[in-house]
């Protein structure tokens, strides 16, 4: 952290990122990179580029005819409704302390969330880490902790080496609820899917880390849409954009890295390994929205499954079906906008949200709401 | 129609929604009704002011302080419930002090006499409670107000934490002040007297919950100078004062724009936060505009008024609000919105809080 000595507002390493005279460079050559005569459109796969893209305005910063379209990849989002309430069930069970991220506490179950679970008495607590879940359980040997454990690649390494260290300690008080996904099949249903009308990728930067750029070759081989893999920091976002333009202008489909300061082409070995030994497929998981999707998700494999919750606590297991009204599985795949939903805004907004992608603020829906509710498009229409 | 039109469409209905006054529909009280976001607003607008103030001509105008009829008295109340009680910068004590006189100070009310309440657990050590009367006592030397009646109750261990302060304030109308929050007008510059963030992000630090460590200090502290030297500056220019506490700059911009109707843009990069702060919220995931202040106050000036009125406050109190800027205007459109022009050159919606700030997970 930057010294006391040091201007303001210098944090070293991310401010270089943010650079609004670079972003007017990268603007300019965006707007020469673009064929007029053609609409793009673009889906950000990760939810922390929707983040992104709203916090910093870069729509403002794109030619009027690249649209971005928000993707599946907002962990808190494709949660479904069946898994909160088991994770609500477990948090009401005596003598548990049910720990998960931030923003899965306001996710909504088919009973009210974590949140409402804890206004009623139940014990749960927000960490940052599961290390953080591991340390309450080591502290309070009497209870039992439940870490409620969500995300994809970029996640899932964590959850495994504080599986494997309460191992190594012998700390029996300690269990997992795996929710843990895989990216490569969503994406792969995501192409699939009849309806999708896609130009390219702004790849996942942090799962990347974990993965590699190499799982997403299968995308412009057998699609034939290009990626780039996308770090998070507005500068990174705009460069991709521009990135997959000019691949798309001179005719190339390949998968670029732009975020090459952190993810290597083949990933994490390391991180891929204890994730192979902690963890095994499931052979379908369900997504909100997007259905059951084969291979998708992560249970504890064989030999950790001393510490999956699922075992040591009965749960409902109740499959709860999306409410009618909620459109989120077209908002995750790019179909609709987060605004033509039905219930958008009015019914279903982050206070009271119907669908999950108005919960996480990496979700599109809220993230539209919270920081892109106003007339930008009008705005230009005007002028 | 077409999808632009469609979405305006969409967004104006969703703009009518909100400018109906909150309703209160929880089943339960949760932290969230705590947090000063739109959880609180319900509270208090859909349950509070219908039952206490149902011909809305004194607590539904919802200042900091509400005016004692007849008279030029103003009075306020406030508790500290805050964990842990002493933190770097300060304690519960100092706390209780300088939050009740803010609200006066704010509200263009001298401070003049502030009662006292405490509920103590059982077991709580004598000494901790010696420090916060000795801390109380301190800051109300500090700021000139004296403490003229009090209470104490002990409830049973497990029942408090620790300790929880209450105390009121009365002070004085301002005969220099004409402050009211719907008088904001286009063209109105906002200021802000000091960098933003410190006090929740040093409270966040303070409980170890992170494993951070930062050199950041509470800014608690009265705000009466400040709130003084800008009266004395561009006196009837001041349209409005409030003391930047529980959630933000960012939440009281928004209280302030939904009861003027008006828009208010926020310039990011002319925002003051400390790199310290900015690396902390950054690590959190957490926007240092949505976090509480004690010593901060946003003061919406005239614009013919807007550099009297910094001068004013950069000098105000020795070197306390120093670093005081000039950090966005009051615009017609969009009305009761808070947009912020980022430092990168794009826009965004700077909107009230939904809860707590729940971090976000990557």
């Amino acid at each position: 952290m930057a010294g006391s000595g040091t201007p303001e507002r210098t944090v070293r390493f991310v401010d270089e990122f943010r650079d609004a005279e670079l972003g007017r460079v990268l603007a300019g050559e965006l707007l020469a990179a673009a064929d007029p005569g053609r609409h793009y459109k673009l889906m950000e796969v990760c939810g922390g580029h929707t983040h992104a893209i709203y916090k910093y305005g870069i729509d403002d910063l794109l030619p009027d005819n690249v649209e971005l379209v928000h993707g599946p990849g907002c962990p808190v989002c494709v949660i479904p409704m069946g898994r909160v309430d088991d994770g609500i069930a477990i948090a009401h069970e005596p003598d548990v302390i049910l720990t998960c991220f931030g923003d899965m506490l306001r996710v909504p179950g088919s009973h009210g969330t974590l949140l409402d679970a804890k206004a009623q008495g139940a014990d749960v607590r927000m960490v940052y880490s599961p290390l953080d879940a591991l340390r309450i359980a080591r502290e309070q040997p009497e209870r039992q902790v439940v870490f409620f454990a969500i995300g994809f690649e970029t996640t899932a390494p964590s959850t495994a080496l504080t599986l494997k260290r309460a191992r190594a300690e012998g700390i029996e008080n300690f269990s997992v609820v795996c929710n843990h996904v895989t990216i490569v099949p969503p994406l792969r249903a995501l192409l699939e899917s009849p309806d999708l009308r896609l130009d390219g990728f702004i790849g996942p930067g942090h799962v990347s880390t974990v993965v590699g750029a190499r799982p997403f070759q299968f995308i412009p081989q057998q699609y034939g849409k290009p990626v780039v893999i996308s770090g998070f920091e507005p500068l990174d976002v705009l460069q991709s954009a521009l990135m997959l333009l000019r691949q798309l202008g001179d005719g190339r489909c390949e998968v670029e890295n732009q975020y090459a300061r952190v993810v290597p082409y083949d990933g994490n070995a390391a991180a891929l390994r204890v994730m192979g030994e902690v963890f095994a497929l499931r052979p379908h998981f369900e997504w909100r929205g997007l259905g059951f999707i084969s291979q998708s998700g992560l249970r504890l494999s064989d030999t950790y499954a001393d510490f999956d919750a699922e075992r040591r606590f009965a749960t409902p297991g109740v499959r709860v079906a999306d409410p009618k009204a909620c459109q989120c599985g077209e908002v995750l795949k790019g179909v609709i906008k987060p605004w033509e939903c039905k219930v958008f805004g009015t019914a279903c907004t982050p206070e009271r949200p119907i669908g999950t992608c108005m919960v996480s603020s990496e979700g599109a829906c809220a993230a539209y709401y919270n920081f892109g509710r106003f007339a930008r498009r009008h705005e230009r229409a005007a002028v | 129609m077409s999808a632009v039109d469609r979405e305006q469409r969409v967004l104006s209905i969703i703009e009518t929604a909100r400018a109906k006054r909150a309703k209160f529909r929880d089943e339960r009280i949760t932290m969230a009704h705590g947090a000063g976001g739109k959880a609180t607003q319900g509270l208090i607008e859909g349950l509070l002011v219908p039952a206490l103030d149902p011909e809305g001509t004194g607590l539904a105008a919802l200042a900091d302080a509400g005016a004692v009829p007849g008279g030029d008295l103003l009075l306020t109340t406030d508790a500290f419930v805050v964990k842990p009680l002493r933190f770097p910068g300060g304690s519960i004590g100092e706390l209780a002090v300088n939050g009740t006189v803010n609200d006066l100070a704010v509200a263009g009310a001298r401070p003049l006499a502030l009662s006292l309440s405490l509920i103590l657990e059982e077991g709580l050590g004598a000494d901790v409670l010696r420090a916060e009367v000795e801390a109380i006592a301190a800051a109300a030397l500090s700021a000139g107000v004296a403490v003229v009646t009090g209470d104490t109750k002990v409830v049973e261990r497990g029942h408090a934490d620790g300790m929880y302060v209450m105390t009121a304030g009365v002070g004085r109308r301002d005969p220099r002040a004409r402050l009211a929050p719907d008088a904001l007008k286009p063209g109105d510059r906002v200021l802000v007297s000091g960098p933003v963030g410190e006090h929740g992000t040093a409270i966040m630090l303070a409980r170890g919950e992170f494993d951070l460590d930062a050199d950041v200090a509470s800014d608690t502290r009265s705000l009466w100078p400040a709130a003084d030297a800008l009266l004395d500056a561009v006196g009837s220019q001041l349209r409005c004062m409030r003391d930047a506490t529980r959630g933000g700059v960012a939440s009281v911009l928004n209280e302030l724009a939904r009861a003027a109707r008006v828009g208010v843009t926020v310039r990011e990069a002319a925002v003051r936060v400390r790199p310290v702060v900015a690396g902390a919220a950054e690590i959190l995931g957490i926007d240092p505009l949505y976090v509480a202040n004690e010593g901060v106050l946003v003061a919406i000036v005239a614009p013919e008024a807007a550099d009297a009125a910094l001068a004013a406050l950069r000098t105000a109190d020795g070197s306390a609000h120093a670093q005081a800027a000039e950090i966005g205007e009051v615009r017609a459109e969009p009305p009761g919105m808070v947009l912020v022009e980022t430092a990168f050159g794009g826009r965004r919606v700077m909107d009230q809080l939904v809860g707590d700030p729940l971090p976000r997970i990557c």
